[in-house]
């Protein structure tokens, strides 16, 4: 008589080592798996209030500087190493695993208004108000030496921003005009006006390095092409443009901060109007870096806050601040795009994570998993009013808080004068003007 | 504005030239300016003078110098004196005669021939211009990047950083410079190592195989990478395509498909005949083999299974009946003895012409129907021909099949004619295809002693059933009323095939003259509808009389809403009408009327919503429950139930719940499902990038966790959007990341070059924009 019995093979669930993994057998019938969305409800919730408990973004401040600080720079080649200017003329360079100065140097009288990094991270460049441009080298002098500049060159007149070249040996600094300069000359090989006013700051672009962006302090932005050097457009917006960022992603795109609270996204092939406008500053931006993802940007403001902004969208994502924090002058995002760093009026630099509740250090596989799957969830239930609740919520300052308030007082009582006098008018005769039109005053060809 | 200008100028400048060149021909030299200064000279000249005005005609009336300091300056020369002009030429005169001064004089004739030269632009404006070429030349440039930033921003992962690390060839040699043999095993095979002279040092490689080495450029790998994947999809493709067509298993397809390809055979055949004789009498001979084959097997005989089963249904089913028909057409076809080659070769041009004794009648007189203007005028519409069929068909499958016998038998002879006639065969057939409902009725009909002909018309009919079949769902609006079509068409002169819709053409109603003519025809040629016709003919008649028009239409919605369903009667009959002037508005009305009925036929909607009411009604109201257990203190079993006195003790009744709130609502139903805990976890507004709501819902309900997916499509499912890689420097994206090439020369290079000096070609472009 025959029997019939279950039989399983044994290479299905024995291990050969014993360093294996246990092979548990899953059955994927979902009748056995029920309630698969309260389920994933309630885990994307735990997600989100876990992620606002361990948002702490703060992860250190170098002091040392004995004034504000006007300036930051990375280096191109090493992601510990942070070069910043202080108003005091004083630069120095920082170790950021060790959080510490690693060098210092009295480079100018009075600000140092800009810095850069050579390309290639032997020299770096300062520019101050005692109307010189100094080229200094990146490691210290050896023992016995001089802390001396490699080069040094006077100006005529005070330089207020400086930026390199991301291929070559050449570098722009500002002024009156933008000049271009040879690393090897004395005199710029190019200098490109446009009218007569005080340019704040240029910026080359990263991908086509020919072009340069300035903003200069008649509210306009200038765009210039170094290889016919000659200046390309001009848009004039409502206020003073602080600084221009260029995206690290796509050529053409470009941020700037303005005084007007506001951030404007270009495309600068086509400058009446903004790609967007991102707004929740309450005070000018003063600074804007990109994160070399080109996918979010910081921002640092007059209001002692900085916020991260999603490229495509119009409001922040992320703000920092702390008590001690007082009116952010300069930011930069690090190269390996999981830090920024601020440099603000009370002679601090601090040190931030891009993303606030993210775990530092080696993730297991395991923890890797679970945290792409938990913001997955995030995203998947992201418009759900519990969900979109907490993770939207932020602490703000008392005085941030009630300005923003003002704010949207003002702004609502804007729009309702706006829409009365359509209201009261002959239909047609008053048009209305979308908000992104209405920042920008003008193009010039 | 400039430029005018400008032009206005040099027209000046080049009038004044010309004077320039005119004035010496017109004054010639004053005698009095080239004095000369010795005494004696002017003696002579004196002289000379004296002789001349004797003579009387050259006199010349000499200026005489009065006054010194009107003529001589020191500041300019003077001619008033002699009343005439000092010109350029005067001064060039003297030259002449002196060599020394031949190169002054070119310099002087240089400038003379120069034409002035156009005013400059304006700074500002010339900096403009440059500015909007380079813009314009720059945003060409930053154009490229376009495509590599939409697919970097609708990524769905992106990986940073961008550019990977190309693997760097490096010898081992240079790996293990600073190593040495320590084992006796390594000393060893050192030892051997330099023995064979192995080149252990430089030069590492030969130069054979650092050039096999490089052969391949990156590019080169890339392209032909590209080609081989491609080659590789086309493949994928066909093969994809060839197994799909092999699964299909619709008969119709594979029969229309064999068609296709028999008479892609013919035509190629027929070329290859005109071309390549020999190639075509091979096919002949393949033709001929085929024929063999076919006399040997049964195959198309109607003796197989599938056969017998049809000959069976034939009697009953017109499908049968033409499957069978076919299927010993192709037998005959096939059996068909081909001419010789030769023959067929040689007679190529000939035997159009001598083709048409061989030709039937019967084959001619298709043809001359096909070729009527009007093909609706001769039989069809698809109702009457259909009725035509049925009764006609039972004649034609009697037919065939008592022709079936005499045939085979007269094979031969008919078989010589036949290659001609296909010819003819097929050009007919494409001719009546164009015509599709149209069938050869009365050639069926005729007594045909030609088997293939028969043939023809069978196939034709079969054909025309199908694509009338086809054409259904397509027309289905106007074959709803094809009688209106057919009708309409016969009013026309002269029908045309390829307008159906010749309801919506617009002459329909022009004057009142053309109308009335157009409903005398219409009445003419309605016989078969005479009561519509009449009524149509009043109308006409009375084109202002509104009360016959509102009659027609109660009747015709009366008729709607007594069949409820979407009515083939009403609209031939409105298309019938002869068209008048006062329908026009009412027609639209109806017709708006028409497409909501039609929309709506079949749905009482009123009726659902109340159905559905009672049901929502029945669905919230507590339900009784019963608490009876059979068996339980009597009797139980199969076909036992428990008893009425127990069923309604332990029938516990629910308690009557609230009135609904819709109790006194008729039209609406309100759902008391509501639960107002979950609204606060419940989305409100669709958000953003859906649609609808339903693509929400769907993306919810789709679980993501492992508990519900395999670890494949868990991991794919939760990929993160960007990946960083620790430690690692992210740089700018580069040309050569997204396989642009970048542009080798370097930016600095250009700058040191004069930077403000323009190609001629940029001062073209200047030119022509400073002119618009």
């Amino acid at each position: 008589m025959k029997v019939k019995m279950l039989s399983r093979n044994p290479d299905s669930y024995v291990r050969e080592t014993k360093l294996d993994l246990q092979r548990v057998p899953r059955n994927y019938d979902p009748t056995l798996h029920p309630f698969e969305v309260p389920r994933e409800y309630v885990r994307a919730l735990n997600a989100t209030k876990l992620e606002r408990v361990f948002a702490k973004p703060f992860l250190a401040s170098l002091d040392g500087h004995r004034d504000g600080v006007s300036c930051l720079a990375k280096h191109p080649k090493s992601l510990a190493t942070v070069l910043s200017g202080a108003c005091d003329g004083e630069v120095r360079i920082w170790n950021l695993t060790k959080r510490k100065c690693i060098r210092m140097i009295q480079a100018h009288e009075g600000f140092v208004r800009g810095i850069c990094t050579h390309f290639c991270g032997t020299s770096f460049f300062t520019v101050g108000d005692d109307k010189t441009v100094k080229q200094w080298k990146m490691d210290g002098p050896s023992y016995g030496e001089e802390e001396e500049p490699l080069h040094t060159i006077l100006g005529k007149t005070v330089y207020t921003g400086i930026d390199h070249h991301w291929k070559e040996a050449v570098f722009a600094t500002c002024g009156q005009q933008v000049d271009i300069w040879d690393e090897q000359r004395t005199s710029p090989i190019c200098s490109m006006t446009w009218g007569f006013d005080s340019i704040s700051s240029v910026k080359f672009n990263p991908i086509e390095t020919f072009l340069l962006g300035s903003c200069a302090s008649d509210r306009n932005i200038v765009l210039y092409d170094m290889r016919q050097a000659t200046p390309l457009k001009k848009v004039i917006l409502d206020m003073r443009t602080n600084t221009i960022c260029w995206n690290p992603m796509e050529a053409f795109i470009f941020t700037a901060a303005n005084e007007d609270y506001n951030l404007y996204t270009f495309d600068m092939r086509a400058l009446d109007t903004p790609v967007m406008i991102h707004m929740d500053h309450v005070s000018a931006v003063l600074d804007v870096d990109y994160s070399p993802t080109g996918k979010d940007f910081v921002s640092a403001s007059f209001d002692k806050s900085i916020r991260i902004f999603p490229v495509d969208k119009s409001r922040s994502r992320e703000v920092y601040h702390t008590k001690r924090m007082q009116h952010v002058i300069c930011v930069k995002w690090t190269s390996d795009s999981k830090y920024i760093m601020c440099g603000s009026d009370e002679m601090n630099i601090r040190l931030w994570k891009a993303n606030a509740s993210e775990k530092l250090g080696v993730l297991t596989s395991r923890e890797k998993a679970a945290t792409d799957y938990n913001q997955r969830l995030k995203e998947k239930f992201q418009h759900h009013p519990h969900i979109k609740r907490i993770s939207r919520h932020r602490h703000l300052p008392k005085s941030i808080y009630s300005q923003i308030q003002e704010q949207r007082i003002m702004k609502e009582a804007r729009r309702r004068k706006e829409l009365n006098r359509i209201k009261h008018s002959k239909p047609g005769s008053v048009q209305r003007v979308s908000e992104k039109k209405k920042r920008v005053v003008a193009v010039v060809k | 504005m400039s430029s005018s200008r400008a032009a206005e100028s040099s027209l000046l400048a080049l009038n004044q030239q010309e004077e320039l060149e005119d004035l010496p021909r017109e004054y010639p030299l004053s005698t009095s300016e080239d004095e000369g200064d010795s005494d004696g000279e002017r003696k002579h000249q004196k002289l000379l003078e004296a002789i001349s005005s004797l003579d009387g005609k050259n006199r010349r009336k000499l200026a005489e110098r009065s006054e010194a300091s009107l003529k001589v300056s020191e500041f300019s020369v003077s001619s008033e004196g002699s009343g005439e002009k000092l010109v350029l030429s005067d001064l060039l005169e003297p030259v002449k005669t002196s060599s020394s001064l031949a190169a002054v004089k070119k310099q002087l004739n240089r400038v003379k021939s120069k034409k002035t030269v156009e005013l400059p632009l304006h700074r500002e404006e010339i900096e403009r211009i440059h500015r909007e070429v380079a813009f314009n030349k720059t945003s060409q440039v930053l154009s490229k990047w376009d495509p590599v930033v939409q697919k970097n921003r609708q990524a769905e992962q992106l990986v940073f950083p961008l550019s990977k690390q190309q693997s760097v060839f490096a010898p081992i040699e240079h790996v293990v410079s600073g190593w040495k043999a320590r084992t006796p095993l390594e000393q060893e095979i050192f030892n051997l190592l330099h023995k064979n002279k192995q080149p252990v040092t430089d030069p590492l490689l030969t130069p054979m195989e650092k050039a096999s080495l490089k052969a391949m450029s990156l590019e080169e790998v890339k392209m032909r990478r590209a080609e081989l994947q491609r080659a590789r999809a086309l493949q994928s493709y066909y093969e994809a395509r060839a197994r799909r067509e092999k699964k299909i298993k619709s008969k119709k397809y594979h029969k229309l498909l064999k068609k296709g390809k028999a008479k892609q055979a013919l035509k190629e055949f027929e070329k290859l005949r005109k071309v390549n004789p020999a190639a075509a009498l091979e096919e002949l001979e393949k033709l001929e083999k085929a024929r063999m084959m076919e006399r040997m097997s049964l195959k198309h005989q109607n003796s197989g299974k599938w056969a017998k089963s049809k000959a069976v249904m034939a009697k009953y089913d017109l499908e049968a009946r033409q499957a069978m028909q076919e299927q010993l057409a192709r037998n005959k076809e096939l059996m068909q003895k081909i001419q010789v080659a030769s023959e067929s070769a040689e007679e190529e041009g000939g035997a159009e012409e001598e083709g048409e004794p061989f030709v039937p009648d019967v084959v001619n007189e298709v043809q001359v129907k096909a070729d009527r203007p009007n093909p609706w005028m001769f039989r069809n519409h698809s109702g009457d021909t259909k009725e035509a069929e049925v009764q006609g068909d039972p004649e034609e499958l009697a037919e065939p099949a008592a022709q079936e016998a005499p045939e085979s038998e007269e094979e031969g002879p008919v078989v010589a004619e036949e290659i001609l006639l296909k010819e003819f065969e097929e050009r007919r057939s494409l001719r009546q295809k164009s015509g599709l409902n149209q069938i050869a009725k009365p050639v069926g009909s005729q007594e045909a002693k030609d088997l293939s002909s028969q043939e023809v018309l069978s196939e034709l009919r079969a054909l025309s059933q199908k694509l009338n079949r086809e054409s259904h769902q397509s027309r289905k609006q106007e074959l709803s009323s094809t009688r209106t079509v057919l009708a309409v068409q016969r009013e026309e002169p002269a029908g045309e095939e390829e307008e159906p819709l010749l309801l919506q053409r617009p002459e329909r109603a022009r004057t009142l003259d053309e109308l009335e003519e157009l409903g005398k025809e219409g009445c003419f040629q309605n016989k078969e509808l005479p009561r519509v016709a009449v009524e149509g003919q009043q109308l006409e008649r009375n084109p202002s009389n509104h009360l016959g028009v509102p009659k027609e239409k109660k009747r015709k919605e009366q008729m709607i809403d007594l069949q409820n369903l979407l009515t083939t009667k009403s609209p031939s009959m409105k298309s019938l009408a002869v068209p008048t002037t006062v329908e026009e508005l009412e027609d639209e009305e109806r017709d708006q009327r028409q497409m909501i009925k039609e929309a709506f036929a079949g749905d009482d909607v009123i009726r659902d919503f109340l159905k559905e009411k009672r049901e929502a009604v029945e669905a919230s109201k507590p339900k009784d429950v019963d608490l009876t257990l059979p068996g339980w203190g009597e009797w139980g079993g199969v076909g036992l139930k428990p008893s009425a006195k127990k069923r309604r003790r332990f029938l516990v009744k629910a308690p009557e719940g609230p009135p609904r709130k819709d109790k006194n609502l008729p039209n609406v139903i309100l759902n008391e499902k509501r639960n107002i805990h979950a609204v606060a976890h419940q989305v409100r507004m669709l958000p953003y990038p859906f649609t609808h709501h339903q693509q929400f819902e769907r993306t919810i309900q789709t679980p993501i966790g492992s508990t519900w997916n395999t670890q494949r499509s868990f991991q794919k499912l939760t990929m993160p959007k960007v990946v960083t890689k620790p430690g690692h420097i992210i740089k700018p994206i580069k040309a050569e990341d997204v396989g642009y090439r970048s542009s080798s020369r370097s930016d600095l290079s250009v700058v040191q070059r004069n930077p403000k000096r323009l190609s001629i070609r940029h001062k073209k472009q200047l030119k022509k924009i400073s002119v618009d």
